[in-house]
């Protein structure tokens, strides 16, 4: 049995605002998919109608082949972590991953015996008798994932899961959750409005922007081939600018200082530590990120008024859409 | 600096403790100091004597009068809890607009714009022999003759100790439920939990402190009551606040004293049994 999760022409509307306009696609198998946009762009909607906790105004979504628009929650196949974890703060962690099976009747034995296989997936066994309050924010995430998982789902929803998380236990959780996606086999999709961790975890990047899908595709694709300004500009470390055949794109990283290139005014100088991010203005205004390495910036060093010009490869400049 | 420190902690705590002293210690150590006392038909005197404690347990009028207060306490609580936690529940998960929460909360409140008394008093020409009630009733042929037992009786008694308290259910229990984070609720369906389900396992889990508060609430008022039950059962039925008032009524002070020291003692330890079934601390 095939477990494509699907989406064919969905449609979100709260009133006349349409949170998500018509959006078709089709999510490969087993990948680590991640729905990246700015915040009100209906990534989260369009996570939140999967789950079945939104309704649908208009078309379908297909898991496996089968139409779940219009079943509850717990019986689509997909499970959801929540972004602030919805823990039941009353339930011991073991009862909070066994809360599913509760609800379905499985004996306490039984239940205490799967949450106990679970916590240990998550490498949260000795913690099973505490309360969710007595956790930290990456280990009240494990309980989380653990609770999502023992429902045995064919598609894991994870809705911003690492925004609550300090930027050091961000980096490895998502390493986690990037090996526990590959262990399980089954497809985790992940709404994020950070690129980086996008790029970090993502098989496949699906950039939303004003409630429809702006491109989706491999992570490298998306970051090395955006298709809009939009894209371009979101996924970071492009330039872009108009030229008389229309807007096109470049990497900063192969923005370099040069006497042949375009006059240009440094505005700011920011120093990254392998790499030195200088600003400048063109004289049509338009604003260009030079990502310098190190040596190469100190070996001449500019400050902000400065005059310099910038140049880069015309081949490799990727020709936007819109 | 640091003996500094202390006293002005103490300075800081005196104007509260200075006014807990005058209002609440002393006249409590008042009615026990007094409940010693002695009296005669026409007279009260000091003394350290156990006679009215002596009359007070050795009646089965007391016996009798505590078991009908307890009986008006656990009945109240059951009805005020269930009608309680069901508006609180409706205004809480129901009504989705904040506004319109805020004004069906407000409308609950009404009532209390005008004093206990009169809400009281106002049910008599309902319920009476030949009131609003039966009345109508008669009109609709489902009676022939008027219902006694709608006025001066229990009924007309828990009927308005339900009307006048059961806000301070709703109130507490209301607030606790607000506090619930709804996407608790979203991850118990997201489990499989039906509506009852959530009900049973999340909801009132989460909503027992608001209840032991709104039960806080009206076990002591109407452990402490003696107006309603005077005006509501026509003076045929009696609770401890009736006994306490009769005395003072007779200016048997002593007696009154007395009856109200073993009557402040069983409310605290309800009370204290309830705090040991919910810790309502982190409510406070």
């Amino acid at each position: 049995m095939s477990d494509d999760l699907e989406l064919v022409h969905l449609t979100k509307r709260y009133g006349d605002t349409v949170a998500v306009a018509d959006i078709s696609h089709r999510f490969p198998s087993g990948a680590y998919v991640c729905l990246l946009g700015p915040s009100g762009c209906g990534k989260s909607t369009t996570l939140r109608m999967i789950a079945g906790h939104e309704s649908v105004s208009e078309g379908s979504i297909l898991l496996g082949g089968l139409d779940i628009s219009h079943l509850p929650p717990a019986k689509r196949g997909t499970a959801m972590m929540f972004q602030s974890y919805a823990l039941f703060p009353h339930l011991s962690v073991r009862d909070n991953v066994a809360f599913s099976l509760r609800m379905k009747g499985v004996e306490r034995a039984e239940r205490n015996a799967t949450a106990n296989q679970m916590l240990e997936l998550v490498h949260m066994s000795a913690f099973g008798d505490r309360l969710p309050a007595q956790l930290s924010g990456g280990q009240q995430q494990r309980v989380a994932l653990a609770r999502a998982l023992v429902t045995q789902p064919r598609v894991l929803l994870l809705d911003e899961p690492l925004s609550a998380l300090d930027p050091f236990l961000r980096i490895r959780m998502r390493a986690e959750l990037k090996k526990l996606q590959r262990e399980l086999g089954i497809p985790f999709i992940h709404v994020t409005h950070g690129q980086d961790e996008a790029l970090a975890l993502a098989d496949e990047v699906v950039v939303m922007n004003n409630a429809v899908i702006e491109q989706a595709g491999p992570a490298r694709e998306v970051w090395g081939t955006p298709r809009t300004e939009f894209v371009a500009r979101f996924m970071g470390g492009h330039n872009v600018i108009a030229t008389p055949s229309g807007k096109v794109s470049f990497r900063a990283d192969e923005t370099r200082i040069s006497d042949a290139g375009l006059p240009a005014t440094v505005t700011a100088v920011e120093y990254q530590g392998a790499s030195v991010a200088m600003t400048a203005a063109l004289d049509s205004g338009e604003e260009l990120l030079a990502l310098l390495p190190e040596e190469t910036f100190f070996a001449a060093p500019k400050n902000p008024g400065e005059a310099v010009r910038l140049s880069w490869d015309e081949r490799r400049a990727n020709r936007l859409q819109a | 600096m640091n003996a500094h420190r202390t006293l002005f902690g103490w300075l800081q705590a005196t104007p509260l403790a200075l006014v807990m002293i005058a209002f609440l210690v002393a006249p409590i150590v008042m009615i026990v100091i007094v409940s010693f006392w002695g009296a005669t038909e026409f007279s009260i005197y000091p003394a350290f004597q156990f006679d009215n404690y002596q009359f007070l347990f050795g009646s089965p009028v007391t016996y009798k009068v505590f078991l009908a207060t307890f009986k008006y306490a656990a009945v109240t609580w059951a009805l005020t809890l269930l009608i309680g936690f069901t508006v609180a529940y409706f205004l809480a998960f129901h009504v989705r607009s904040q506004t319109m929460q805020i004004a069906l909360f407000l409308l609950c409140t009404i009532p209390f714009w005008t004093s206990n008394i009169i809400r009281m008093i106002s049910w008599i020409p309902f319920l009476g022999r030949n009131g609003i009630a039966n009345t109508a009733l008669q009109n609709w042929g489902l009676i022939d003759e008027p219902l006694e037992w709608l006025l001066y009786s229990d009924f007309s008694v828990i009927l308005a100790f339900v009307h006048l308290y059961t806000l301070f259910m709703v109130v507490p229990i209301f607030n606790t439920m607000m506090r619930i984070d709804r996407s608790l609720l979203e991850a118990a369906r997201d489990n499989g939990a039906s509506g009852a389900q959530i009900l049973r396992h999340v909801i009132i889990p989460l909503t027992k402190p608001g209840i032991m508060i709104g039960t806080i609430f009206v076990v002591t008022l109407v452990m402490g009551d003696f107006v309603t039950v005077r005006f509501m059962s026509g003076s045929q039925s009696a609770n401890v606040g009736r006994l306490i008032s009769n005395d003072i009524a007779l200016l048997q002070y002593p007696s009154a004293a007395a009856t109200a020291v073993v009557l402040l003692a069983t409310v605290l330890i309800i009370i204290a049994v309830l705090l040991r079934f919910v810790n309502i601390r982190k409510e406070l």
